[in-house]
């Protein structure tokens, strides 16, 4: 890793993070009647980086949010370092998955500051002086520590999804899902969210990234996954994906966004 | 006599008013606060228990709930309070004697409790989705969430309704007096109304009147500055601020400061 790599969001005084291997495996889920998965399968090594494309509706966010068990799976099992997670107790297994979202979902009643130390304090049971400090430096790393007083809502939208990524890091995740952290960004504002992520997982964060920036997940993924109508139907490293895509509905999909 | 000076004299006769207000001062105005502030402490605490079992997961909860709301915002207040005033009286009687105010009181919050566990209902509906799944994605449990975050949220969206309750509940008060009142614990309605009836004009219940705006103008105006406040947010952010995003009841105790590092 270079030297200019250290300024990066999960850099600074507290110990690098302990990525996890994640393996989702054969996910089913429906709604209703509506089978929204339909056996998606997916691997990454700790540290490594996965992009989800396909098109709206194909059940991107819908996967992502069985990892973390925000909905539970049909069928099918999730493993963490090779460890069946869907038995246990779910907040525990959020505690060591971060996530951001596409609306930020901020806490708005409260400063950004409090954003971050109210999850320290509660759920890492830090004390007020450890989580006031690790806000701050995490603040810090996404280049907002100006903001700590802030209400979210007087903030720009690429502030906030920095402040977002901020709070799920600064929980010192070993996963971290993005879905769409960008799509609701003012054009000008994707590229700073971004490279924070890039930088990420440059650092060796494990994550998993749902995202239409077909730039970035070439750049950054090191396995694109194509989902279409719940189903994965290609994966693999990008350059395959993207410069030898095999099945008709990849080929027409990047037609269609690129 | 002309019929000005009479019209003017049956309501601003000032004698009659300079009479009743002592009575109204030291006995109508202290009962008519006790009978709304002690109905909107209860009717506010069950209000919110009332949104909560409303917006359950479990259906058990969610039933009676929506049963009770429909019962008591369905009744005129006057029927409530005659019913639970006059239909408890018995065992009320054995409890703590000829005294109308606790069954009042507990008809007054029962009122107010269907209001109110509505306005909240409402406001803590209105959160988005996203904030409860941020939340349990951080590690939150699903108790944590809705007290840290939801239902600040969602009450506070609400709290102009929730004032004009409190407007509600302090006109309400006066139909206490259908459940009979011993001298000492007349309120301003009724102090008026006697008053109104020994001098034989109406001025003492003008000035009855004029105590209860002078109660609820102040409240409406409050409501208004809330609003403009909720709308346009507020200047007065420190950066540790623990500015109530827990709430009193649905909180567990703070965590106290252990200082170990999750690994
Ligand atoms: N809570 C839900 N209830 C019912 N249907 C849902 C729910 N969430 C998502 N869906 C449906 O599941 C499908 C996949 O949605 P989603 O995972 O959000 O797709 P994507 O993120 O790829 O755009 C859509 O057809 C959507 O309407
Ligand atoms: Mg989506």
């Amino acid at each position: 890793m270079s030297d200019e790599e250290r300024t990066g969001p999960a850099a600074g005084g507290e110990p690098a993070f302990s990525p996890a291997g994640l393996t989702a495996r054969d996910i089913h889920l429906s709604f209703g009647r509506t089978k929204v998965l339909r056996g998606v399968d997916l691997d990454v090594p700790p540290g490594g980086t996965a992009c989800l494309i396909g098109p709206s509706g194909s059940g991107k966010s819908t996967f992502l949010r069985t990892i973390n068990r925000l909905l539970e799976p049909d069928r099918g099992d999730i493993l963490l370092d090779g460890v069946s997670v869907l038995d246990g107790d779910p907040d525990a297994l959020r505690r060591q998955i971060g996530m951001v979202f596409q609306q930020f979902n901020l806490f708005p009643h409260m400063s950004v500051l409090r954003n971050l130390t109210l999850p320290l304090r509660r759920i890492r049971k830090l004390s007020a002086d450890e989580a006031e400090e690790t806000a701050r430096r995490q603040l810090e790393l996404v280049g907002l520590a100006d903001k700590a007083g802030a209400r979210p809502g007087s903030l720009s939208g690429g502030q906030q999804q920095r402040v977002a990524i901020a709070r799920a890091l600064a929980m010192r995740p070993r996963v971290m899902l993005f879905d769409e952290a960008t799509s609701a960004l003012d054009p000008e504002l994707v590229k700073g969210v971004l490279g924070i992520m890039s930088d990420l997982s440059r650092q060796g964060m494990t994550m998993v990234v749902v995202t239409h920036e077909m730039g970035f997940a070439r750049e950054v993924a090191d396995t694109v996954a194509f989902l279409d109508r719940g189903v994965a139907v290609e994966s693999g490293p990008p350059e395959q994906i993207f410069d030898a895509p095999r099945s008709p509905r990849l080929r027409r999909f990047l037609s269609d966004v690129l | 006599m002309d019929v000005p000076a009479t019209l003017w004299d049956s309501f601003f006769d000032w004698s009659s008013m300079r009479e009743a207000l002592g009575d109204m001062v030291t006995t109508g105005l202290p009962n008519t606060l006790i009978l709304s502030i002690t109905s909107a402490l209860i009717g506010t605490v069950l209000g919110l228990l009332l949104a909560m079992a409303g917006i359950a997961r479990r259906r058990w909860l969610r039933w009676p709930a929506r049963v009770y709301t429909d019962i008591f915002r369905g009744l005129p207040a006057v029927v409530t309070i005659l019913l639970i005033g006059v239909g408890l009286s018995q065992p009320a009687m054995e409890l703590w004697g000829p005294n109308p105010y606790p069954l009042g009181i507990l008809a007054l919050s029962l009122i107010a409790t269907a209001y109110i566990g509505e306005i909240f209902r409402s406001g803590i509906q209105s959160v988005e989705a996203g904030q409860l799944e941020a939340a349990r994605a951080l590690g939150f449990s699903h108790a944590a969430a809705m007290a840290l975050v939801i239902i600040p949220q969602g009450v506070r969206r609400v709290l102009p309704a929730w004032v004009n309750q409190l407007i509600a509940l302090i006109k309400e008060s006066s139909l206490v007096y259908f459940l009979g009142l011993a001298a000492g614990q007349r309120e301003l309605f009724r102090i008026g109304q006697d008053a109104a009836a020994n001098s034989g004009n109406q001025s003492a219940l003008v000035l009855a009147g004029l105590f209860y705006l002078a109660l609820t103008v102040p409240l409406t105006h409050l409501v208004n500055l809330v609003d403009r406040r909720l709308r346009h947010g507020r200047r007065r952010d420190g950066a540790g601020t623990d500015d109530g995003d827990m709430l009193l009841l649905t909180g567990g105790p703070p965590v106290p400061a252990r200082g170990e590092e999750a690994r």
